[in-house]
């Protein structure tokens, strides 16, 4: 097989106000025709840089150099028109967040023209056809209507099965896929990976796929290489590296995925709950377009029950917009609730004052998903850490609260040096150990992690999940934890509890809820979840959700899975107790 | 360097945000030499009748529009004691600048601080607090806008009889209202922070949210509108007391020293070269120490 793509000794620095950065470190790579490389490694790796360097994209303050050739022709550092031919028609890129990667004020039809007719001389009424064609080959339903459309009109999947089109219509060599997944939802995940699949498989086409997920490159990639501060640690096929992995940093990215059977020890229900959480709503206004447009009401949390016990973890899994946020903001009393009941430790909150609510925080704390975004940027993460200390404690002298500062500092793993730092000073991970040591100061009984451990890479995740597990098994504390990766909730919980554009699908025991899903919703998400186990990803059969989440504002959207009772418009489809523990709700 | 020191001491004070800004402003020498030549200006105007044997109103008819002694071009007459020079009816200028001074550096500071103190804090609460509250705050901001600022301060100057404080009050009262809106705006975008909410998750009442955490991350934009305010207020004040609403003679101020001097610019450029001169590198002061602020607020500045 002949080298479609042939990196040798690729280096890559950058001139910061700190000094150079050497980003890619001698990197050598080959990519052959029609064969998928999967490249994984941490944010910082510079396994981006790589490929926009390949291909004369780097920043401004960054310098090049080694060799690149594609099809045995010297493209690195080769005059900006000669590369304009081969971007964007032999080679073309998919970027992670497509809503910045699309053109804000062009049609989505016109976009996806725009490299045909530019790269391959075709009159603008054949471009159309062959653009309309290629939504169809993506999935994007009433495509010819979504050639009229502005990249804002479309949701997130949506615009990635866009940037795909565009990225393919040209017939490329080679597709430059740089985490092309990271910022959408499993099951659009799922079906984004499978179009990816088919465009190997049926066009012949090779994919060079980026990722920091394991799980993503397992199923598609042929070979891959893993990156680690700039340099390649291990390549090899893709079974061999994850059956066989030779380097220690290779081993600890893969040992980093939660897998079964990692759940924690049951706890015993003993006596009334902590928290008793009732037909909870919460609703929005949403003014439509227009100045004489209606308001209408989103109902982002449209009846949500539960309680939670003492030491108990109740897992919250669902996709961006089923509500999982908002519900945990209006139960910590963050935002003001449209109906039902929030009763803690049988005291209804409704009967609580703001300034009893304000006490009250002393027992319930939250960690927030952007642990950079939720600490003031201008207060040391010592001053940070010590504030609920010194909002609900007053009485407190300045002396104790710095002990218990660093004691709690000390507890979750950070320096207590560090005391006078700065956000912006410290990674992402510790960071969200400061997040965590703010909530935790207090001796909380519950704790919220909204998102707590998404937005970061997956070996801190593990450290920071273990922490959390230490944490409650010294403490007690209850835990509410919500993201939207099934398996790192089901590392952490006792009961998952399964949300739907604002209700609950599927609530049950971790267990029987990973070993026996009933709702189509819950099959579909588990389903949507890579393992990082390439045998096991290939042959796997997927129940694919067709399509995006309907949009909440719709009616009829609570029906999506019971069609049986579309005639009832407003029908709610009930909770069924389907084994002990195990609730599920009405479907067809 | 401290960081390194303070990480081999065992027991670690934590310092405050205000401790750091303190020592970046420290560090900052355009800054720190603008303090310098302001607190100059300041203690000369102090103490002017001591510096000078002549009094701010003391008229000499020998010494009509003289040059200093040591003026280098020709003028119609020198007055080698006076280092300055004199004026049109022969009062030292030196002294007259001095007590001048007096007058802009306290309408100057006293009203921008008036007016910064109102404007945050309003505009922070309104800003925060939001909804109804936000609308009926700014209404009446927005009437206040609506006044004719020379009407209201004929109004004021009827009502209360003439006074040297009603010129704050005046200025002040009209300073703030943009303040205000600046501030509002800031605090709208800051409000949907997460870092807020976090706050409030935290248990960090109202007033302690928008004291240290809503100010603190407005405060480039003021800095910047102060350092535009200080000059403004000046400027007004001597507008002021060119319609005699203002300081009356023989007391003076830099404004009004600055528009006499203006209208004798060709036969005697010292009457405007001195009030302009310091007048000129107060306000340079006054930037560079809003710039220093403004950066030694911000941790993520080098």
């Amino acid at each position: 097989m002949s080298a479609l793509l042939e990196i040798t000794d690729l280096n890559v620095h950058f001139a910061t106000p700190d000094g150079d950065v050497h980003a890619v470190k001698n990197a050598s790579l080959s990519i052959s025709e029609s064969e998928c490389l999967g490249i994984v490694g941490e944010s910082g790796s510079g396994k981006s840089q790589l490929f926009l360097a390949a291909f004369g994209l780097l920043a401004g303050n960054g310098r090049a150099s080694g060799s690149v050739k594609y099809r045995g022709r010297e493209i690195l550092g080769a005059p900006t028109p000669q590369l304009n031919t081969l971007r964007g028609s032999a080679v073309t890129m998919i970027f992670q967040d497509p809503l910045t990667s699309l053109t804000p004020h062009m049609k989505i039809g016109a976009q996806i023209m725009e490299a045909l007719v530019l790269h391959r001389n075709v009159s603008r009424e054949e471009a159309r056809i062959r653009a309309r064609e290629m939504l169809d080959y993506v999935r994007i339903p009433e495509s010819a209507q979504r050639m009229r459309q502005y990249p804002h009109e479309l949701s997130g999947g949506m615009r990635q099965r866009v940037m795909i089109a565009m990225a393919t219509i040209t017939g490329p060599d080679l597709i430059i896929a740089d985490e092309p997944t990271t910022a959408l939802d499993v099951t659009v995940q799922a079906q984004i990976l499978e179009i990816l699949r088919s465009l190997k498989q049926d066009r012949k086409t090779a994919i060079a796929l980026v990722s920091h997920d394991m799980g993503v490159i397992a199923g598609l990639a042929d070979r891959v290489q893993v990156m680690r501060y700039g340099e390649i640690v291990e390549s090899g096929p893709v079974d061999d590296v994850f059956y066989a992995p030779r380097h220690d940093y290779t081993r600890m990215l893969l040992d980093a995925i939660p897998k079964a059977g990692e759940m924690p020890a049951p706890v015993t229900a003993v006596g009334a709950p902590l928290l008793t959480v009732d037909d909870l709503q919460v609703s929005f206004p949403v003014k439509e377009k227009g100045l004489f447009g209606k308001t209408r009401t989103l109902r982002a949390v449209d009846g949500i029950s539960f309680t939670l016990h003492q030491g108990e973890t109740l897992g919250v899994v669902g996709e961006s917009g089923c509500g999982k946020s908002t519900l945990a903001r209006a139960v910590l009393q963050l935002l003001p609730k449209t109906g039902g009941r929030v009763v803690w430790l049988g005291r209804d909150l409704d009967t609580a004052t703001q300034n009893d609510i304000r006490k009250l925080r002393q027992d319930f704390q939250i960690v927030f998903q952007d642990p950079l975004a939720s600490l003031d940027p201008r207060m040391p993460v010592g001053v940070s850490i010590a504030e609920p200390l010194k909002a609900l404690e007053p009485h407190l002298t300045g002396e104790t609260v710095r002990e218990r500062a660093r004691g709690i500092m000390q507890r979750v793993g950070l320096d207590p040096a560090w005391i006078n730092r700065y956000p912006h000073e410290l990674s992402g991970g510790q960071n969200q150990r400061v997040g965590l040591a703010r909530a935790m100061i207090v001796n909380p009984q519950m704790l919220v992690c909204d998102e707590a451990v998404s937005a970061l890479d997956v070996s801190i995740q593990a450290q920071i999940v273990a922490l959390i597990r230490d944490l409650q098994a010294e403490t007690r504390m209850s835990l509410i934890f919500i993201s939207h990766d099934l398996s790192v909730v089901r590392r952490l919980s006792h009961r998952v509890m399964v949300l739907y554009l604002g209700r609950v699908v599927e609530m049950a025991p971790s267990e029987a809820l990973y070993a026996d899903p009933r709702h189509p919703y819950t099959r579909a998400l588990l389903s949507a979840v890579l393992t990082p186990d390439p045998r096991a990803e290939r042959a796997r059969k997927r129940e694919l959700l067709t399509g995006d989440l309907p949009s909440p504002l719709d009616p009829k959207a609570q029906l999506s899975f019971l069609a049986s009772k579309l005639d009832q418009p407003g029908y709610r489809p009930k909770l069924i107790e389907v084994a002990p523990g195990h609730f599920a709700a009405e479907h067809d | 360097m401290s960081q390194n020191l303070s990480a081999a001491l065992p027991e670690l004070k934590g310092r405050s945000q205000w401790v750091d800004a303190r020592a970046r402003l420290l560090r900052n020498r355009a800054a720190m030499a603008s303090i310098v030549i302001l607190g100059i200006i300041v203690f000369l105007a102090m103490f002017a009748p001591l510096l000078s044997p002549y009094a701010y109103d003391e008229v000499n008819y020998d010494l009509i529009s003289c040059a200093p002694g040591w003026w280098p071009f020709e003028a119609m007459c020198t007055a080698p004691g006076n280092i300055f020079g004199t004026d049109a009816i022969g009062r030292d200028i030196f002294v007259r600048v001095l007590y001048g001074a007096r007058v802009s550096l306290a309408v100057g500071l006293v009203a921008t601080i008036v007016s910064l103190v109102i404007g945050v804090l309003y505009g922070a609460t309104a800003g925060y607090l939001g909804g109804r509250i936000d609308d009926l705050m700014m209404r009446v901001v927005d009437v206040l806008y609506s006044l004719p600022f020379i009407f209201f301060v004929i109004i004021l100057m009827v009502v209360f009889d003439r006074n040297f404080i009603l010129l704050f009050v005046a200025i002040g009262a009209v300073e703030w209202l943009t303040m205000a809106r600046i501030v509002r705006g800031q605090t709208l975008s800051i409000k949907q922070k997460e870092f807020i909410e976090a706050a409030r998750a935290a248990g960090v009442g109202p007033f302690s949210i928008i004291t240290r955490h809503v100010i603190p991350n407005v405060v480039g934009p003021v800095v910047v509108y102060v350092t535009l305010t200080v000059p403004t207020v000046i400027l007004m004040e001597s507008f002021l007391s060119f319609l005699g609403l203002g300081i009356q003679e023989p007391l003076t101020s830099w404004g009004v020293l600055i528009s006499d001097g203006a209208d004798q610019m060709e036969t005697a450029p010292w009457m405007l070269l001195f009030p302009a001169l310091f007048m000129a590198v107060t306000l340079f002061c006054f930037n560079f120490i809003g710039d220093g602020l403004r950066d030694a607020m911000d941790p993520k500045d080098r």
